[in-house]
Formats: structure tokens, C-alpha cells, sequence
């Protein structure tokens, strides 16, 4: 049977058919619908749980591992990083049942805080990593990353990246293999599993054995594939970057790499051997050319030609290899100068009401990972730092230390609740024993926004929708020793702005909570604001565009004619604000900052 | 079968449903014999911001993304999103506009003007190959302004010989039951529009 899937489901049905019993992960674009899509259609077979982080959910899988289940971690590429600690380890120690790690990629940085390139993590890890170039092998790819796992007792990395994860093709359907390998931790066998020294320096000699094997194995890997054609050019390449590049130039020879580390070696020699000239086609950092450089090899065209940042695209690759004979498409319209379209947060969602609320008291915020790094753009600019997951709350406690009392009332850290729970309770932790002063603001929307809405351990339910214990983000602060902790609904910008200006002001730590703030996606937690939706009126509004300010979808601006020039008590205006009714929730945001009493509330 | 892909690129606003729209055409086309291939970026691109949906469908399809300049069916939920993706068709491609404008934030915000007569701009390049539907408007006669997607869907499904169980099939085993109706009204409505 064949079926239509995505990328990132078709990983789900590999590493089912393939008997997993565990897999563990942390939302992360574009990798998310691996666990979402294991937790609601092989919930019967696999243990599924949003882990807190991406650590977590490997060292749990490493664990289910041992116990001799097949198991898989899955993560975008900079939650490989958070995950590196017990990723670079586990590589000594090998593994009992299948451990299968998936990467995935987000070249272009379409929703994440940097552009890496993970092939790097399988030569420094000392691992084998497979490339999957569309559905049908991202299923065959998940499968056999399993197989080699066990056969030569080691992780597997699995990479994608956007175009893999989140494209559709058809998919052949398989029936589920449990393993052979038996649960138990009958065997109690320190030196594989128990890295001290005495035991890292026996494993460290026997990894680079195993990578031997590998690439000898490589060798002989039926996903290592030679396509011959003309003779005159061969592609070496991998990945989404094969289909790319087969799309535009079907005449070339192709070595098409399935395992993309360790390299065959004696594969790439003879496909050399075998055609005129070689060009080497990757995404991202020149991987596979430094190291087919390194084995003497002469590149006719590599990073020369072809960019080192950003996703390729059949274009790209043809402007790139065709040089000045290549002939760019017609230009109709310059669409460069059309008003851009940036994603923008939710109409009537409670990061905007805070985000106003942190502007108009002129605050640097350190920012963190979530919906809420949008309040960075105009006309919010309200967010003036992001790094990574965590990151926010350290901050802001690293400025206020070298600024001392200078800082008190000039900076805060916000924090989506998931980036809480996943690295923002150790920094607050360092800002109560190291006796700071900063002030985090915990922004609680009840679910993992970003990413489309993921169960946490603060919303109360698990992945398969489970209830289970819910955090309490008060207990917590209170047991990290913070004294101040208030709550505050954001959607009251009176009070929001009165204390958050209170506690950046106090020169103690404090954490301030958002209550009733879910997000506006959320069709468990809706929050039911009073009025059905908000209305200007026109007679009244005097085209201040301070409500502008907010950036919220439903509000926008017209001029007015000369008919309209004047306010009903006489004030002259150039234009005047008008309220999308199918795109206002009423969350009454505007008709605070209104000065005129020209916003109110409508009638359902 | 003929050996040349088709391509088709669907545009339009974040909750506009334009993913939703490109998986029925997807399982549509697979029913009927071809290789498909999607491609979509989710993440930001949800919240109020452009997206767009590559589909290609053929005898064997290679690039989940299509070439730029050589998209055959250019299909917009919102007028603009149409526009910034003129230059990607081909020059006898064809053209499907829901006839439904969203503002950006810099119109909102008064800094920029909406582009004025998109659907003239686009009968100056493909006069007679430009097709506009008003999804909204009919969507809410079928009772939900959320199921224009759906209407622009059964416009578009009248450039190809399916039969219509084909497609009012598939298109009821993406959603939950108790929208099967206002969905085939919606479908119906958008079919009737160019039929």
C-alpha cells in the first residue's frame, strides 16, 4: 500500500515498522510532527513523551536503549546542542536496542535562531549519519538506522532538513518488526556502559575501530548509489540537493550518498575514476568537498560556485553551475518593492498586551525561543535580545551584575512557559544563589505555542493527551528561593505595566507570571474575553495611530477626505483606524490605549 | 502519461488554509496515477505570515520545490500573496485569484499602499488565462468565511478532468465529519463559480 506523507511522518512509520518502543523529543521546527505523528497513530506499540528538553529526551532514550528497546530522540539542529552532552558519550558506550537520533536542518533559518549545518555533529561525535531525500526514504532510512545500530553497536544520526521534513511524497507501507534484542538489564556490563577513565580510554580506542567497519560498511551500503549517465560530469551529492540537482541537469552521472559519515571512500574514488570532471553539491558548509579534497581528489565545482548559506533550490544550482550562460526568467513585476508579509503574533494574543506593556516603559528585554520573538518587530520592537532556549532569563542577571544599581528599573527576561520548563529554571536558579536582582517575566500560554501547540509539564496533559501532574510555576520560583513572585493578567494594561515597573524596580530578584493568558490557537484553554469584538468610532477617533502601535492584525489605518477632516468635537485628522470584525477576538487591548474613547465594544 | 511535471504554487495568508487545500490536490493526484511531491515551510510562516505551498505532480517528480519561473497554475486565497509571485510563472501559465485582501503591517500601519489592480497587472501578462472567484463572499453564504480555501479548491479542480467523486472523496477524508457539508457546499460553490 502506498500512502501520501510528510517527511517527518514517514520517520514516525519507519521507526515503527521498525519496533520502536520509546521515543522521546522536544518540539522544534521543522522536526515536531516525528513525536506528534508516533503519539497519535502508533500509541498501541511506542512510548511517547514530550520531553522537557532535548537533553532529557535522549538521555531517556539512551536509557530505553540499555533495557535492550529499540528507542529514538528527535530534535531540530540546535537542539542537538542542548542534547551534545550525552550525544558525544553515548558514542563510547554504544548502544543495547536500536538508538536512532534525528536531526533536523532549517537552512535559511525560516524559524530558528541560527543556520548549522549537523552533518559536523556525526565526524565529531564519531557516528554514522544517513541523508534521506524525500518520504519514501525517510521511512527506509529511519528502518535501516536502526539495523546499523545494533549491528555495530552505535547511535545513529538520521539528518533532514526542511524540505525533507515538511515535504509530502508517496510513501510504500510496511507491516511492524518488533527487534530481536530482548528487554532486561540482566547484564550488568560497567565497562561498556560506564564512562570514567579507565573505561573512556578502552572505548575511546574501540570507537575509532567501529568507524573502521563503518566505512568499510559504507562501501558496500546499497544507499551509496552510482547513477551513470554522461560521463563528461559527475555530481557528487545527498539529500534534498540530489533531487534539486537531478531536476536541472537529468544528463550528469550521479553519486548519490545515502550515508553521509563516515564517507566510502573507494566508492568516491571510482566514481571518479569513472567521470571527467566531479561537482560537489551541498547545502550548507562544504562537508563532503573538504573531505573528498582531503583524499586528493580534483573538484571541478563545489562552494566556488555554490553558496555556503541559505537552502539551495533547483535555481540556485542552475545559476550556480551554468555560470553567464544561465538566463533568469522574465521580470513583470518588481516584488521586491510589494509590502512585506512577516509573521506577525496572533490577533488578540497576550504576548501583544504584555509586549505593549514593556515598550511604553522603554525596558531592554532579553528575549528567549517562542511566538513571543515577534514582539522584536515593528511597531512592538520590544524585544532586544534573543540567543537561545534559556538565555533570556541569564541575561538580563549577567547586565543587571555589570550595570549594578545603575540597571534597577531598566531591563527584564521574558520566557514562554515550554522555554521555561526546557532551560530557564537552572539561569533563575543562578539569580537567586548568586544574589542578583533581575526581574522574569514567565509568559504562560498554557502549551508550546511556536511550534503548533505541544503538551509540556506545565499544561497538565501528556503527548497522547493523558492528565498528568502540572507544574506549578509559583511552587517553583518559591522553592528556587525568589520571594517576589506576583501574578498578572496581561490583558489589564494598567496593572501590567504598574508591576512590572514595581518589580524591575527592586532591587531583588523577582518573577512575575502571566494568569489567563492562553494562546489565542488553543481550543482547550480559551480564554473568554467580555465582548465579542472591538469597534471604532469613527466620529470620535482622531487618527493619532497610537492604537497602530500595538501591531495588531485587525487594526488598520485609512486617510480620510475632506468630508471627514474633522473629529465630532472639532479635532482635525489625516485619517482614522478601522477594526476588522472577522479578525477581532475582543481582547480590548486597543480601547486601553485609546486616549479618546474612540474604541468600544460591540455588540454581538 | 505524459513525461513533463506540472506545477503549481499555492500562495496566501497564514490560517487561510492554503496547507490544507495543497494536501487534498496532493492525495487527488496520487489517486489518479501520478508521482506528487509538496512542499511547505510551517513554523512562523503560521502566524499572519505569507505562506506558500509548492505541489508538482507528473510521471516521476525530483524537486519537492518548483523552478522559479516555470510554475504552470498560480493559485492565490489572498490578492497580493498572488501578485508577489507573477514572475514565477511561465509565460503561458495560468492564473487563480480569490478575490480577497488582506492587509500587511506596514498597510495596516498606514506606511505603505496596498498595490493597486492586481488582477489587471496579471491580465496584462496573461490576458484571458486569469481566473478570480470571490472566496470569501461565497464561503459565507455557505455559512463559514473560513472555508474560502475550499471554494478557491473546487475552482481550481475545474482545470482538470476528475470526476467530481474524485475529488469531493478526498477532500471529506481531510476533514472531520461534522464539516463534510458546509466543505462540499464550499467545494460546489467554487466549482459553479468557473464551471
Amino acid at each position: 500500500m502506498e500512502k501520501i506523507l510528510q517527511g517527518n511522518y514517514a520517520i514516525a512509520r519507519g521507526a515503527w515498522e521498525a519496533g520502536v518502543k520509546v521515543a522521546c523529543a522536544y518540539p522544534g521546527t521543522p522536526s515536531s510532527e516525528i513525536l506528534s505523528a508516533l503519539a497519535q497513530e502508533y500509541k498501541e506499540d511506542v512510548l511517547t513523551e514530550w520531553s522537557p528538553n532535548e537533553k532529557v529526551a535522549l538521555e531517556v532514550a539512551i536509557g530505553a536503549s540499555f533495557a535492550g528497546a529499540r528507542a529514538m530522540a528527535s530534535m531540530k539542529h540546535v537542539g542537538l546542542n542542548v542534547a551534545s552532552d550525552p550525544f558525544m558519550t553515548v558514542s563510547y558506550t554504544g548502544v543495547k536496542g536500536g538508538l536512532v537520533i534525528i536531526v533536523a536542518d532549517d537552512p535559511s533559518s525560516h524559524s530558528s535562531q541560527n543556520e548549522q549545518d549537523s552533518r559536523h555533529w556525526a565526524r565529531f561525535g564519531k557516528v554514522p549519519m544517513l541523508e534521506p531525500c524525500d518520504s519514501q526514504e525517510c521511512k527506509e532510512f529511519t528502518k535501516m538506522a536502526f539495523e546499523l545500530s545494533e549491528q555495530f553497536d552505535t547511535p545513529v544520526l538520521v539528518r533532514t532538513e526542511t524540505r525533507v521534513a515538511h515535504s509530502f511524497s508517496p510513501v510504500k507501507l510496511e507491516e511492524r518488526k518488533e527487534s530481536s534484542i530482548p528487554l532486561g538489564l540482566d547484564k550488568k556490563d560497567a565497562p561498556k556502559y560506564t564512562m570514567v577513565p579507565i573505561y573512556v580510554r578502552i572505548r575511546r580506542k574501540w570507537v575509532e575501530e567501529r568507524m573502521k567497519k563503518l566505512e568499510e560498511f559504507a562501501n558496500e551500503f546499497k544507499y551509496n548509489t552510482i547513477e551513470m549517465n554522461d560521463p563528461k560530469i559527475g555530481v557528487i551529492t545527498s539529500g534534498v540537493c540530489y533531487n534539486y540537482t537531478k531536476e536541472v541537469f537529468p544528463e550528469y552521472s550521479y553519486l548519490k550518498l545515502g550515508m553521509v559519515w563516515p564517507l566510502p571512500q573507494k566508492i568516491i574514488s571510482e566514481f571518479s575514476r569513472k567521470v571527467k570532471k566531479i561537482i560537489i553539491v551541498e547545502e550548507l558548509d562544504p562537508f563532503l568537498e573538504t573531505e573528498i579534497r582531503a583524499m586528493g581528489i580534483r573538484i571541478f565545482h563545489g562552494k566556488d560556485v555554490i553558496p555556503n548559506h541559505y537552502e539551495l533550490s533547483p535555481e540556485i544550482i542552475e545559476r550556480a553551475l551554468k555560470g553567464k550562460k544561465y538566463r533568469p526568467p522574465k521580470v513583470r513585476v518588481p516584488t521586491e518593492e510589494l509590502p512585506q508579509r512577516p509573521p506577525n503574533l496572533c490577533s488578540g494574543c497576550s504576548h501583544r498586551a504584555l509586549f505593549y506593556a514593556i515598550k511604553k516603559l522603554g525596558l531592554f528585554t532579553f528575549g528567549d525561543i517562542g511566538c513571543y520573538t515577534l514582539a522584536t518587530a515593528p511597531p512592538l520592537n520590544a524585544i532586544h535580545s534573543t540567543i537561545c532556549m534559556g538565555a533570556g532569563v541569564g541575561g538580563a542577571f549577567g547586565a543587571m551584575k555589570a550595570l549594578g544599581k545603575e540597571g534597577l528599573g531598566k531591563c527584564c527576561a521574558v520566557i514562554g512557559d515550554s522555554t521555561f520548563l526546557h532551560a530557564g529554571i537552572t539561569p533563575l536558579m543562578d539569580v537567586v544563589y548568586n544574589k542578583g536582582n533581575s526581574t522574569t517575566i514567565i509568559l504562560d500560554n498554557r502549551t508550546t505555542g511556536m511550534t503548533g501547540l505541544q503538551e509540556h509539564p506545565g499544561t497538565g496533559y501528556t503527548v497522547t493527551g493523558e492528565p498528568t501532574h502540572r507544574i506549578d510555576f509559583e511552587e517553583l520560583a518559591r522553592a528556587l528561593g525568589v520571594k517576589h513572585i506576583r501574578k498578572v493578567d496581561p490583558y489589564n494594561l494598567k496593572e501590567t505595566m504598574e508591576m512590572i515597573k514595581e518589580e524591575v524596580e527592586r532591587d531583588e530578584p523577582s518573577v512575575i507570571i502571566t494568569v489567563n493568558s492562553p494562546c489565542m490557537l488553543h481550543r482547550r484553554e480559551k480564554r473568554k474575553f467580555e465582548h465579542p469584538f472591538y469597534r471604532v468610532l469613527t466620529e470620535k477617533c482622531r487618527g493619532c495611530g497610537l492604537c497602530l502601535e500595538a501591531g495588531c492584525p485587525a487594526i488598520s489605518w485609512r486617510g480620510v477626505s475632506e468630508e471627514e477632516a474633522l473629529t465630532q468635537d472639532g479635532h482635525k485628522r489625516k485619517g482614522v483606524v478601522q477594526i476588522n470584525r472577522l479578525q477581532c477576538p475582543g481582547c480590548g487591548l486597543c480601547s486601553q490605549i485609546c486616549k479618546f474613547e474612540a474604541i468600544v465594544p460591540g455588540e454581538a | 502519461m505524459e513525461e513533463r511535471v506540472t506545477n503549481v504554487l499555492l500562495s496566501g495568508v497564514g490560517g487561510q488554509g492554503t496547507i490544507l487545500a495543497s494536501d487534498i490536490l496532493c492525495t487527488v493526484f496520487h489517486e489518479m496515477g501520478y508521482d506528487v511531491k509538496k512542499s511547505e515551510v510551517h513554523g512562523m510562516a503560521q502566524r499572519g505570515g505569507d505562506v506558500t505551498t509548492h505541489f508538482r505532480f507528473g510521471k516521476k517528480v525530483y524537486s519537492p520545490l518548483i523552478k522559479y519561473g516555470e510554475v504552470d497554475y498560480l493559485v492565490s486565497m489572498e490578492l497580493l500573496e498572488g501578485l508577489r509571485y507573477i514572475n514565477w510563472l511561465k509565460k503561458e501559465g495560468k492564473v487563480l485569484l480569490n478575490l480577497q485582501e488582506i492587509f500587511p503591517p506596514a498597510v495596516n500601519l498606514g506606511k505603505m499602499k496596498y498595490p493597486e489592480d492586481i488582477v489587471g497587472q496579471f491580465k496584462k501578462f496573461f490576458n484571458g488565462r486569469v481566473y478570480t472567484v470571490q472566496g470569501l463572499d461565497l464561503a459565507m453564504e455557505c455559512g463559514d468565511p473560513r472555508a474560502a480555501n475550499i471554494v478557491i479548491l473546487g475552482a481550481f479542480s475545474t482545470f482538470f478532468h476528475f470526476s467530481e467523486e474524485v475529488w469531493e472523496r478526498n477532500l471529506l477524508s481531510h476533514l472531520p465529519p461534522k464539516i463534510h457539508d458546509l466543505n462540499l457546499k464550499a467545494f460546489r460553490a467554487g466549482r459553479k463559480a468557473l464551471g
